[in-house]
């Protein structure tokens, strides 16, 4: 047993890797399904072990092949990687558990080996990247997963056209958000000589006042901002998210923007290092402006949609801008604060997006004129989708409180009046956020149900998962210990390591 | 330092905003895919010109103590880029094709506008 847990860091990523295109061969039916949930509640389960351990001894260091590592490529396992590749993991098998039903009714059977093939891809990428420690590395899994992605959103195809050009605008801007990355590392491997992230920080301080030390931070930055869906680089997500199959949207709205915070904070954190990234480079006084201007911005482009997906999709790039804000403040607290909603928005968002596409599957719509009624057709669904939206606002009891929370308490611990300023922002934004979910309330509950609408209650297997997910969001919004404890312990060990 | 003792880089950096330039001026969905390939193939020159050490030779062990090597990891990390190029310009053409059966068109304008009809 202690030899396979020693495996664990590359099993995690290789077990879906390497199921992909086995998964391919087994074509149709239930069994791709089969496969590629139980390959996913494997890496789940070593996603758990890890995170465990590397809370009791420190990071793991694993060297692929044997190699020692500057030369040969390393994977470190350190508590915010143990942390987000939980997320990945867990959010994917919840999401998996529900696909069964909502896929078949939404890509063509015969499709369902490729469609897998490319869904254990993606999962492979994002987990790649959170454990990997080679810069080039980064890049490489990066292209997985978003290959994979164009993919899987094309796949709504089916159900509406628009999905072709949303997954086409997606491929056109993540890759030259890639090739601003691969640019980026490129730069840093010239002036370094290595692409090993732990070295790359060592030699960090004698060559950070270079010409293309400073180009390779900015193309780094624009880089991940673009797959970030960083405002005002968001343009691709709402399409995107629009328009693709139900689990794919739920899948991608809990983990793919999160893997590129994660990103973000390795880079800035591990790599510049803190006194470089808040110091030399003004990366606070960047941030803060698009964090804000991101989360009031979409706050209120996402009262005027008519598309509940599309509401939901814009709801999502504001709530990045409380993640970028949490990391723009430089402050463990904010840190904090940064990496604690990145584990609440991960499952209230799965959530939500589980409830519409309950909605979708009974209805075939997504638009509000269309779910008039709805909370007296499908109470349950209905139900579970307002609490979800509690928490997007920030009710108390709900995680989107908890993260609230610590990011003002982060925003007035800087004590001046940049700090009450930013405070009385995110009370503005709640307050939109406040305004869209009593829309979906009040076309719920208020309306009149169209005429011959169809009645009755989402299948019990789509129920349930997306219930998995809200009440696993009360679980985390009462007893905080486990989230606010490892987010705490990842802000630690980062600005541990960074000062 | 006159401008042309760096041209491997001027050219990287030109080939670079050619494609951009393309990707974003155009509204032909195959001459985006063109702008985006040339916006590939400018990192890789740049990668290629990053590993090359004057007066050295191709990284094959040669019996010569004083033999000079360009640096072999570029280029191999490169092959990997290209890889990634090919398989995104593969993804990016099929997906045009899909277009292109769905909308009957690949002016980027036109689909807009047909779009915008089905609201």
């Amino acid at each position: 047993m202690s030899s396979i847990i020693s495996q664990a860091p590359i099993l995690a990523i290789i077990l879906p890797l390497l199921g992909s295109p086995l998964c391919a061969l087994l074509r149709g039916g239930v069994v791709p399904w089969a496969f590629t949930t139980i390959l996913s509640a494997l890496s789940f389960w070593i996603s758990i072990d890890l995170l465990f351990l590397v809370n009791q001894s420190g990071p793991i260091s694993y060297e692929l092949g044997g190699w020692a590592a500057p030369w040969g490529i390393e994977y470190v396992i350190d508590p915010l990687s143990a942390f987000v590749l939980l997320i990945i993991s867990g959010i994917s098998t919840g999401v998996l558990i529900y696909a069964r039903e909502s896929i078949c009714k939404e890509v063509a059977p015969s499709r369902h080996g490729l469609f897998f093939s490319a869904y254990l891809l993606s999962l492979a990428g994002m987990m790649g990247i959170t454990a990997t420690g080679d810069a080039f590395n980064i890049f490489v899994f990066l292209e997985i997963t978003s290959l994979s992605s164009y993919v899987l959103i094309s796949m709504g195809e089916k159900n509406d056209k628009r999905a072709l050009t949303a997954a086409f605008q997606y491929l056109i801007l993540g890759t030259i958000g890639a090739t601003f990355i691969l640019i980026g590392v490129g730069l840093l491997y010239l002036m370094t000589g290595t692409l090993n992230i732990a070295d790359i920080a060592s030699q960090f301080d004698s060559i950070e006042d270079t010409r293309p030390i400073r180009a390779a931070v900015g193309f780094l930055v624009v880089g991940i901002a673009i797959k970030l869906a960083m405002f005002p680089f968001h343009s691709w997500l709402p399409n995107a998210y629009s328009y693709a199959p139900t689990i794919i949207t739920a899948f991608f709205a809990g983990t793919a923007t999160k893997v590129s915070v994660y990103l973000l904070i390795r880079f800035i954190f591990t790599m510049f290092g803190w006194d470089f990234a808040f110091g030399d480079l003004p990366l606070t006084q960047l941030l803060i402006p698009f964090a804000v201007l991101a989360y009031l911005s979409m706050s209120v482009v996402a009262i005027f949609q008519d598309n509940l997906k599309r509401l939901l999709a814009f709801s999502s790039v504001a709530q990045l801008g409380y993640m970028t804000l949490g990391i723009a403040l430089a402050s463990e607290t904010g840190l904090t604060a940064g990496i604690l909603h990145i584990f609440n928005h991960a499952i209230v968002k799965t959530g939500l997006f589980l409830s519409v596409g309950a909605m979708f599957f009974v209805t075939g719509s997504t638009y509000l004129k269309d779910l008039a009624g709805i909370g007296q057709r499908m109470p349950l669904t209905t139900f579970g989708f307002v609490l979800g939206g509690l928490a997007l606002i920030g009710v108390p009891l709900t995680p989107g409180f908890i993260s609230k929370w610590y990011l003002v308490q982060a925003v007035l611990e800087r004590g001046d009046m940049l700090g009450y300023g930013l405070a009385i922002t995110m009370l503005i934004s709640s307050l939109f956020a406040v305004i869209y979910v009593w829309r979906v309330v009040e076309v719920a509950y208020f309306k009149p149900s169209p005429d011959n609408a169809p009645k009755g209650e989402a299948p019990m297997s789509l129920l349930i998962p997306s219930w998995l997910f809200i009440a696993a969001m009360f679980y985390f919004g009462i007893e905080t210990s486990m989230n606010v404890g490892f987010a705490e312990a990842a802000a630690a060990f980062l600005m541990g390591g960074a000062n | 330092m006159s401008f042309f003792d760096h041209y491997n880089y001027w050219i990287f950096v030109i080939l670079f905003v050619i494609g951009l330039y393309t990707i974003m001026s155009r509204t032909n969905l195959i001459k985006k895919m063109i702008g985006l390939s040339l916006f590939q193939i400018a990192v890789f020159l740049f990668y290629i010109t990053m590993g090359k050490i004057e007066g050295g030779t191709a990284p094959i062990f040669v019996d010569d103590p004083n033999a000079v090597y360009s640096n072999p990891l570029p280029h191999v990390l490169i092959l990997t880029a290209i890889v990634v190029g090919v398989a995104t310009t593969a993804l990016g053409l099929s997906l045009v094709v899909r277009i292109k059966e769905s909308f009957g068109t690949i002016d980027e304008e036109e689909i807009l506008r047909q779009e915008e009809d089905s609201k």
